[in-house]
């Protein structure tokens, strides 16, 4: 059934576009409170070691400050996540780089520079690791028993029977760096806090709720004394998904401490080298497959480097691993994976969270599986996508109609793939730049993996005021993906109303309900369709005590509401998640139905290589997928578009450099993120099948472009140039000497 | 932030004489500061290590172009978006426009200056290759005097620069009708724009029936200082473009240049680029 | 501790109003804007002059307010994005990246719309090659530039029509 819609599908503009437009909006380091305190923190230079003294050197009015350790800590000396290994402050030991010892607070900002410098801290070093394979080789015990924060199984059929039988057998190995989110404001936290009213921060965040909990495990609180409101935030990416419980920790000890406001902003080098990255990765492929292209087998091996302290590594791992045997229809699948600790600051959540690290090995290891049989990457995928009926690795049956070789077909002719492909080939060998062109297929499931939503129980409501003015109370946040303007036209839809008429309430944990982390691309299928429930509660309500028609104008909406709130009662709906019955994971076995809907996409990447610098740049990209339902058109695409930047600056840009454990290229000036002039115009379209779970039909795609993009890249660039690209970022460094290794 | 703000001095001194006149007094205490963009990076991460500085900025003694019939006068404060709309420059001096355009973003080429370029004295700057070309030379003044100096060899050192700590960069003078028929411009860096350069290359050539009369040949990035490729100059003096004589070009490139490891790039890269570069410049020598 | 210099006074224009303001001589204007002026729209992102959310015009020319001491600030005329707009009505380019989809999380915005403004007024029918080139000073972690460029070829398009 088709329907009209009056807001869904309509590019509204941004809730809160105006504010920033005309610089209006506040972010953190916007506001200030009287009395208000800057606080910095001390850090360990080491990647490991056991604290010995820490001397306050001359010179420093040391009265003036407030200084809190570790013995300030009320409650237990953790950030709670999902265990309680890592510090709020390091005590005895060290465990990384950056590593937090010791906040300083001073009303005189530029101070507290010179006193941060005039700390200093004795660690006598202990050995340390800073690799995956010395982790998995135990060089040193660095983390629990073995190193391992997690580990998984995935198994489908029999893996082992296939060899014998296969006519080839193909194996690669494939690694990604880490990765630095970028947001463009830095990390920043204002806390007010005291034994007697508890704990309150305002701060640049993606998770209220994740900030709340582990404030009151901190502070030791119970759950109302401790409030966390979000600010206009400049960019999260997952970057603010765990880290900003650290800053607001930090900020509401030195509040405790000194009795005033806080505020603690990270500058840029700071902030990059202390904060988390994307995961890196390793994995091992060894795939059996049949002359005429049928893969018969895929066995993968996947891990990934976790930093020093477990924080989400499991849930990161959990989807790289579900992701890693990607869209295709394979009767034996063994995926074993884990993650490991090293001496680096925890890595942690960054966009596609685990699944760009598999969905990259995959996809490249495609392409070279087609070259050993004699096939076009094209048809190898063409020979083995999955479709309705079949099951994925996890053993998930697909219900969607998907239909994978569409989307490629219409990728394909959208970036005129097969003509340049030919002219390409034809022309490369005489030139000077060559070109090449290459493809990505993959797919990505929105929501929390298996039971996880369930757990979440993440809950929305909606308001209606006696003057018809309709609140949206949730704890998902505006990061600029759109949340406000999408619950807004959710609501609106479901109520016949404008946009205009919803108010989006701040997420502020003394107001809004806990409705799960901002994360996951999980907060337009699975918050909006809670908000649409309540918004139809509201509806229904008002219809059934017969204060509203059928049908009605705005004006009757208002009244209605008028006369419902001073005749009933208040006018609100409180939603609960409900996961659907027909949804099944197993936890010990990893397999079942590991999300509700998938984003099915096919990306293709046209590149440029100039073989006197091994630059490449990508001359053209197109991303089509298929989303369910596009709620906004101008938000959807933007997250592409910025999805698609990001993955360039993935396989292209983004190296970090690393020395003993630190990131030692913290600056923009070096750690290279596109410009205007690095990105070509990205072509996006969509479509559309109705998932009947999400609101309006709509599935998840925030992090659909990072799983798709730099396996296209890396494609394009073999094609253009010959090269197997088995790592990225592929910088021209590597590139060159890879080049000539080609032509030697 | 990571500096101590308040310790900084920066004073306006009243026109150049008198800016001269405190260097000369206290020299070595105060530095001059034009547009910042340098100097203010420092700042920002804790690594300026001078305190006492003296704003040039505004100094009308110091800024401005003029053209003479034998020379163009950029005087030091010249900023790369003032070279990139100069249309004598574009025309006659096109390698400096092009690395002006090449240098930061639009906002500092605004602030950016090519005396503080030349003074800052990094090996990665994009400019200076254009100017050792152009076989710029230096207006030094001090309250004691004037003089001038060739910009070859007016870098002694990683950041080292042969001028006193009471003398300021005054103007910047191009000798024009050189008659280089063929430029070339290509700064390597880490991306499109706002990159500091991996490796930069300069060169310019005059040519006869085919075979180089003259040319010229400087690099940054790939040697403590900003750098005259003097050797694979002579090698290709006289000879025309040929493959055998390029090879010949890029052995002596490879052993004239130092380039290193950095958290930029690698020795490796730098050195096979910078030939490949002399390459395209060459190949561009024969159409 | 190192002895502090004098603050001084800088008496500049903001958006055509007159202000004093004291700072330290080596402050960055990026700071005096904020703090001393409460002019909070501007933007600081990197601190090294790379990102460009701290643009402003200094006497008609864009720069990087993170990169310009106070001292030098002094007598000059400031227009940050709190003067871009006229009273109510939003510019060309505000308007245009409302309806286009150019702002995300926001924060870069104010510096890219000072950046926009300053490539119009120099030239009001750039191609997209130029529009790509003088915004390459502004950082855009979540656009990906795409819906920047269309915000600013329509704020062409809208002044033209207008004109």
């Amino acid at each position: 059934m088709t329907m009209e819609h009056s807001q869904i599908g309509k590019p509204v503009p941004r809730k809160e576009g105006r504010e920033k437009v005309t610089g209006a909006a506040r972010y953190v380091d916007d506001l200030t409170f009287p009395e208000m305190i800057h606080g910095v923190t001390v850090r360990s230079s080491l990647a490991r070691g056991k604290i010995l003294d820490v001397r306050f050197g001359d010179d420093i009015p040391w009265n003036e400050f407030t200084i809190v350790t570790a013995k300030d800590i009320p409650g237990k000396n953790c950030i709670a996540l999902l265990i309680e290994d890592q510090p709020c402050l390091a005590d005895r030991f060290v465990n990384h780089p950056e590593e937090a010892i010791l906040l300083l607070a001073h009303p005189d900002k530029y101070l507290l520079e010179e006193a941060r410098r005039a700390v200093h801290i004795e660690i006598e070093p202990l050995p340390a690791v800073f690799s995956i394979e010395d982790s998995l080789a135990r060089k040193q015990i660095i983390w629990g028993e073995d190193n391992i924060f997690k580990s998984y199984r995935v198994e489908k059929g029999d893996v082992a029977s296939a060899w014998s039988g296969a006519e080839f057998i193909v194996e690669g190995e494939y690694e990604t760096g880490a990765q630095e989110q970028l947001y463009i404001e830095p990390q920043g936290m204002i806390a007010r806090a005291n034994s007697f009213d508890g704990v309150t921060v305002w701060g640049s965040l993606q998770c209220p709720y994740y900030v709340h909990k582990a404030l009151v495990s901190l502070f030791e609180l119970p759950k109302e004394k401790v409030r966390v409101v979000q600010t206009e935030t400049g960019g999260g990416f997952g970057g603010k998904e765990e880290y900003p419980s650290m800053i607001a920790a930090h900020a509401a000890l030195l509040a405790l401490k000194s009795g005033k406001p806080v505020k603690m902003i990270y500058d840029r080098a700071e902030d990059m080298a202390a904060t988390t990255k994307r995961h890196p990765s390793r994995t091992r492929h060894r795939t059996a497959v049949r002359r005429d292209g049928k893969l018969l087998a895929m066995e993968i091996d996947f891990t990934l480097d976790g930093g020093a302290y477990e924080t989400l590594s499991p849930v990161v791992l959990s989807r790289g691993t579900i992701h890693a045997a990607g869209p295709y229809d394979c009767p034996n699948v063994l995926i074993q994976s884990r993650v490991v600790a090293t001496n680096a600051p925890p890595h942690g959540a960054f966009r596609g969270f685990g699944a760009p690290q598999s969905v990259f090995a995959l996809e490249r290891h495609l392409d070279r599986v087609a070259a050993a049989v004699g096939l076009s990457p094209e048809e190898l995928r063409r020979r083995n996508f999955i479709r309705e009926g079949q099951t994925l690795s996890v053993g998930q049956v697909v219900h969607e109609k998907v239909r994978m070789d569409k989307l490629l077909d219409r990728a394909l002719e959208l970036s005129g793939y097969h003509e340049k492909r030919a002219r390409f080939a034809k022309e490369n060998p005489r030139c000077v730049i060559r070109r090449g062109i290459g493809f990505a297929a993959f797919l990505h499931g929105a929501g929390f993996t298996g039971s996880g939503e369930e757990y979440l129980a993440s809950e929305a409501q909606v308001t209606a005021t006696c003057d018809g003015k309709v609140q949206v109370l949730a704890g998902s946040t505006e990061m600029g993906q759109g949340t406000n303007t999408v619950f807004a036209q959710i609501a609106a839809e479901a109520l016949g109303l404008d946009c205009e008429q919803i108010e989006i309430l701040q997420p502020d944990t003394s107001l809004v309900p806990n409705s799960g982390p901002t994360v996951a691309s999980r907060t337009t299928m699975i918050v909006g369709k809670l908000v649409e429930t309540a918004a139809l509660v509201i509806k229904k309500s008002l219809h059934d005590t017969g204060f509203l028609k059928p049908a009605y104008t705005p004006g009757e909406f208002t009244d209605a509401c008028r006369e419902y709130t001073g005749k009933i009662g208040a006018l609100q709906s409180l939603v609960k998640y409900q996961h659907p019955s027909d949804l099944h994971w197993d936890d010990g076995k990893y397999q079942g139905d590991a999300y509700g809907a998938y984003a099915w996409a096919v990306y293709v990447a046209e590149v440029s290589v100039d073989t006197r610098t091994a630059e490449v740049r990508v001359e053209d990209f197109v991303a089509v997928q298929e989303v369910g339902k596009v709620i906004n058109p101008v938000l959807a695409a933007g997250q592409i578009e910025g999805g698609v930047a990001q993955g360039i600056g993935f396989a292209l840009y983004e190296n970090v450099v690393w020395q003993e454990g630190r990131m030692v290229n913290g600056q923009m000036t070096n750690y290279i993120m596109p410009t205007s002039m690095d990105v070509p115009s990205i072509r996006v379209f969509f479509e559309e099948l109705p998932y009947a779970r999400g609101p309006a039909g709509a599935k998840g795609i925030g992090e659909l472009p990072l799983d798709g993009t730099a396996p296209a890249i890396a494609n394009a660039i073999a094609q253009a140039t010959g090269v197997d690209v088995r790592k990225i970022p592929m910088t021209p460094e590597t590139l060159l000497e890879m080049l000539e290794g080609v032509h030697a | 932030m990571r500096s101590y703000v308040p310790a900084y001095e920066l004073q306006e001194p009243r026109n150049l004489l008198d800016a001269l006149e405190r260097m000369a007094r206290e020299p070595g205490e105060w530095r001059p500061f034009a547009g910042g963009t340098d100097l203010m990076v420092l700042l920002e991460a804790g690594k300026l290590v001078q305190r006492k500085f003296l704003s040039i900025w505004k100094l009308p003694e110091l800024s401005g172009i003029t053209v003479a019939p034998a020379n163009v006068n950029l005087n030091a404060l010249t900023t790369y978006s003032e070279i990139r709309g100069h249309e004598l420059l574009a025309r006659e001096f096109p390698l400096l426009c092009r690395a002006a355009a090449e240098t930061g973003s639009i906002a500092t080429q605004n602030r950016g200056t090519l005396g503080g370029n030349i003074a800052n004295a990094s090996p990665a700057a994009d400019s200076p290759p254009v100017l050792l070309v152009y076989d710029a030379e230096l207006e030094l003044v001090s309250a004691s005097g004037v003089r001038w100096v060739p910009y070859h060899g007016f870098w002694n050192g990683y950041k080292k620069i042969a001028m006193r700590n009471d003398e300021l960069i005054r103007t910047i003078r191009l000798p024009r009708q050189r008659k280089f028929s063929k430029q070339f411009y290509r700064k390597v860096g880490t991306r499109r724009a706002q990159a500091i350069s991996k490796v930069c290359f300069a060169g310019a050539a005059r040519m006869d029936a085919g075979r180089i009369v003259d040319i010229r040949i400087a690099l940054g990035s790939v040697a403590p200082t900003v750098f005259r490729a003097s050797e694979s100059e002579k090698i290709l003096r006289g000879e025309k473009p040929t493959p055998a004589t390029l090879r010949a070009a890029q052995d002596i490139l490879s052993r004239e240049i130092s380039p290193i490891d950095d958290i930029r790039s690698t020795a490796r890269y730098r050195l096979r680029v910078a030939q490949n570069l002399l390459a395209e410049f060459c190949e561009s020598l024969q159409s | 501790m190192p002895k502090a210099a004098r603050k001084i006074r800088v008496n500049c224009k903001i958006n055509g109003k007159a202000f004093s303001l004291e700072a330290y001589p080596m402050a960055r204007l990026l700071d005096v804007l904020r703090e001393q002026a409460g002019l909070t729209g501007t933007k600081e992102g990197c601190g090294e002059g790379e990102c460009g959310a701290c643009s402003i015009e200094l006497d008609g020319l864009l720069v990087n307010s993170c990169l310009v001491p106070a001292v030098q600030a002094d007598g000059a005329k400031i227009r940050t994005i709190e003067g871009v707009a006229n009273a109510s009505e939003l510019s060309a380019v505000q308007q245009a990246f409302l309806t286009h989809g150019g702002a995300q999380c926001g924060i870069c915005t104010p510096g890219m719309i000072l950046a926009a403004r300053n490539l119009l007024s120099r030239n009001a029918q750039p191609t997209e090659t130029e529009i790509r080139e003088a915004l390459s000073g502004n950082l855009c972690r979540c656009t990906g530039y795409t819906k920047i460029f269309e915000s600013v070829l329509e704020a062409c398009r809208a002044q033209r029509v207008r004109s």
